[in-house]
């Protein structure tokens, strides 16, 4: 019975993790391009940088 | 030019440069980006234009955003440089032309999708707990540690529901204000009630608690909400990326003679433009020097080029055919043919503004009656003399059983999958209420130019020609860019004739072709040039060294499956039939070669609408087809239109769908999705309603229990949707209509 006083909170601090991790994602622009995404994973040439932090 | 309308206004604002300092921001529409590679060409090709600081391509999106400064010394980046930059690298590319919108578009799917996480976070976790709590109930679980997990339910919902339900509410409240009914309303009421009591019984500490009810409904319906959103916004996408390539770019000449490449949009009156053959004419104006024939096709639906010259108007989107033309462009003026297509298209599109759409017309029906039942549930109970707290949560428990959730899936998951569906097909609709207006047509009415035909003019080659006359004419055709000419060479080289340009021809604008050779002369043209009579329909006519003239006979180059397609529609029982600005004889001959019988010919604007108002009125509910500026008032009255791709941007803008290609089965495919969602959405209201017969009873006489509301909506709103993705796949008949005409 005790240990539901630490389980619930440690329960939903985790999914809250989860959760804000999506939403920085989200905001961070990684879902803009998923097709993209998954041919530069694979592009062997130096990463060429790209100074957009706009997130588009 | 007032006439570019909606989408002009939004054109000067376009291309959203943002920074308002010394960087600035374009986004190109590139659709040759398909690849991993093309991301890297693309990509390094813009960063090496100086003074380009960062450049993204996006695969999905086909486009690339750029940021570059405008200021980098001397030499100037702008978007039409970035253009020629990807053209050297292969890829045509044009400068996004509705970038506000677009950036509205984005803002708002943006918005959907952290409220659909929030809410599934809060679902998943309201799920454990009420899992616990209903395993309780037939277990040892003290009533306790179930109210504890009831608090820490509504500790997760209420603020999750008022962050993820704003949607609904925001809509529910505006139709409410509007004094109108919406699916909204009954969905709004059935979550608030849901929670609001939830949170009382909470507090009371008894076991009636809906909170994972409440929010699991948001939850599907989110997710109803963010695939609609996603659909319509590739959609959209699509179209605006075809629309910016068709965007013209003219050549400007300023008063020093310096010339320069601008967009079309840009230009002012008093502005002076070079058309070079085959260029599109980028604004009204007057031609100040210069002689050529003008393909007015996309304005007048007429094939055969006009000669201009000097001093004549010319009107934009005209296409240049001959010689170089210098044109001044004059002030907007509302007497211009494109503003008067403009008007004509504003008020035929004010018209259609009543349209009330299905899953609307069901919620005006949908929601008193389940209000009716909430009340007669409360009613019913307190004649009972149960009390009025135990009546109100009956009643409440009417609310959320019959809550919308797969009522109000049902039309939108349907609608998702039919779009998605063309959209794999190369056609693009662009609003989900346009699709159900396709649904309900009955009649189906095609321009003639580049719908039923296609942009080229064909010889007609019946009787056949003389082989060595044929020969001899296209070797001397070959040196001209004309339509005609075009054609004749065509015909002698798919007759395996060897074609070989003779050497000094020579093109005299507006007039046809000249060819003296050993002091003898050649003539290939217009009738008057070489002196013909105008009796005969041949358009086309050569005069031979010897004198001897021959007339040559030209028709519109059908559509591969215009035939097909329009039997498809007569035996579907469609009313079909042609309107065209074109003169009667090649309208007869298309008529005759698709097997339409009821056509019309050398209609102006006003009376193609006209011939739409009348369909209307006699009940019938018309689909227009075309794609010409001409029609674009037309494509805004029908209850539906379709445009192909090669359209004018107007007419784009106007029509409800978008189809790329050479085949006019787009039209009949597009037709039987739309007949086929409107059936899979009655087929999902039937489930629905079939889902509310059984639990409002139970609801009613107060049996249902926490378990069985969230287990019944969840059933119900996967069914719904599982039964519209069959639409992805379905193959599907175009079934007959009843007609009202």
């Amino acid at each position: 019975m005790t240990s539901l006083a630490w389980l619930i909170p440690a329960a939903l601090a985790l999914g809250l993790m989860g959760l804000a991790g999506f939403l920085w994602a989200l905001k961070n622009g990684q879902f803009e391009d998923l097709e993209g995404a998954s041919w530069r994973a694979i592009d062997d040439e130096e990463p060429s940088h790209t100074s957009d932090k706009d997130g588009r | 030019m007032e006439a570019s309308l909606n989408a002009s206004t939004k054109l000067d604002r376009g291309a959203a440069r943002t920074d308002p300092g010394s960087v600035e921001t374009v986004t190109l529409s590139v659709p040759d980006i398909v690849c991993g590679n093309c991301i890297r060409t693309v990509e390094n090709a813009l960063r090496s234009v100086k003074g380009v600081a960062a450049a993204r391509a996006n695969l999905s999106s086909h486009r690339v955003t750029v940021t570059f400064d405008p200021s980098v010394d001397g030499d100037a980046v702008d978007a039409v440089k970035l253009v020629t930059a990807l053209k050297t690298v292969g890829y045509t590319a044009a400068e996004l032309v509705e970038g506000a919108e677009t950036a509205a578009a984005h803002g708002r799917t943006s918005d959907l999708v952290p409220r659909l996480g929030v809410a599934g976070f809060a679902a998943a976790n309201i799920m454990l707990l009420s899992v616990s709590v209903w395993s309780g109930e037939v277990s040892d679980m003290d009533p306790s540690v179930r109210d504890l997990f009831h608090w820490v339910s509504a500790l997760i919902a209420l603020p999750a529901i008022a962050y993820a339900g704003q949607p609904f509410f925001r809509s529910a409240f505006s139709a409410l204000r509007a004094r109108r009914l919406n699916m909204d309303v009954p969905i709004s009421l059935g979550i608030l009630l849901a929670t609001a009591m939830s949170l009382f019984q909470t507090i009371e500490g008894s076991g009636q608690v809906y909170f994972d009810a409440a929010i699991t409904l948001v939850f599907f319906l989110l997710i109803g909400r963010v695939l609609d959103e996603g659909v319509r916004v590739r959609a959209k996408g699509a179209a605006e990326n075809l629309l910016s390539l068709r965007a013209m770019n003219a050549t400007v000449i300023a008063e020093d003679g310096t010339v320069r490449t601008v967009s079309a949009r840009s230009l002012r009156p008093g502005m002076r433009v070079v058309v070079a053959a085959g260029e599109r004419v980028p604004g009204d104006g007057m031609i100040v020097s210069g002689a050529s024939e003008l393909d007015e096709s996309l304005i007048t639906g007429e094939t055969v080029p006009r000669s201009v010259t000097t001093g004549d108007h010319v009107h934009a989107g005209t296409v240049n055919g001959g010689g170089v033309l210098h044109i001044d462009v004059t002030s907007a003026d509302d007497n211009t043919l494109l503003a008067e297509i403009g008007r004509l298209m504003l008020a035929a599109e004010q018209s259609r503004g009543g349209y009330v759409r299905l899953a609307d017309r069901a919620a005006q029906i949908y929601a008193p009656a389940v209000h009716v039942a909430g009340l007669l549930t409360f009613i019913g109970w307190m004649l009972a003399g149960s009390g009025w707290e135990l009546s109100l949560t009956h009643a409440i428990a009417v609310l959320i059983i019959t809550c919308p959730c797969a009522l109000a899936l049902a039309v939108p998951a349907v609608q998702v999958a039919a779009m998605s569906r063309l959209f794999d097909r190369g056609i693009i609709v662009k609003s989900a209420d346009a699709l159900e207006r396709i649904g309900e047509i009955d009649n189906v009415v095609f321009d003639k130019t580049g719908t039923l035909t296609l942009d080229r003019i064909d010889l007609i080659d019946d009787p056949p020609i003389d082989a060595k006359l044929l020969a001899h004419v296209a070797s001397l055709a070959a040196a001209s860019r004309h339509p005609y000419a075009q054609a004749v060479v065509r015909a002698a080289r798919k007759r395996g004739l060897a074609v070989d340009a003779f050497d000094g021809v020579r093109e005299v604008p507006g007039s046809g072709l000249l060819y003296c050779h050993d002091a003898k002369e050649e003539r290939l043209g217009s009738s008057e040039w070489v002196g013909a009579e105008r009796q005969t329909d041949a358009s086309l006519w050569y005069k031979s060294a010897d004198g001897t003239l021959t007339g040559f006979r030209f028709a519109d180059r059908i559509r591969p499956d215009a035939r097909e397609t329009v039997e498809a529609l007569t035996r579907a029982d469609f009313g079909v039939e042609l309107l065209s600005g074109d003169r009667p004889d090649p309208v007869a001959r298309a008529a005759a070669a698709t097997g339409i019988a009821r056509w019309r010919a050398a209609l102006r604007p006003a009376e193609k609408l006209q011939r739409i108002g009348d369909l209307h009125a006699g009940g019938a509910r018309p689909l227009m087809v075309g794609d010409g500026l001409n029609d674009a008032p037309a494509l805004a009255a029908g209850h539906a239109s379709i445009s192909p791709a090669s359209a004018a941007d107007i007419s784009q803008a106007a029509a409800d769908v978008v189809f790329q290609g050479d085949r006019l089965g787009a039209v009949v495919e597009t037709l039987k999705v739309a007949q086929a969602a409107h059936r899979m959405a009655l087929q999902n209201f039937a489930i629905a309603i079939g889902y509310n017969a059984v639990f409002v009873p139970l609801a009613m006489f107060g049996y249902v229990t926490p378990l069985i509301a969230a287990v019944a909506m969840s059933t119900s709103s996967i069914v719904v949707t599982a039964n519209a993705i069959r639409l992805r796949t379905k193959s599907l008949r175009l079934s007959p209509v009843r007609r009202r005409t």
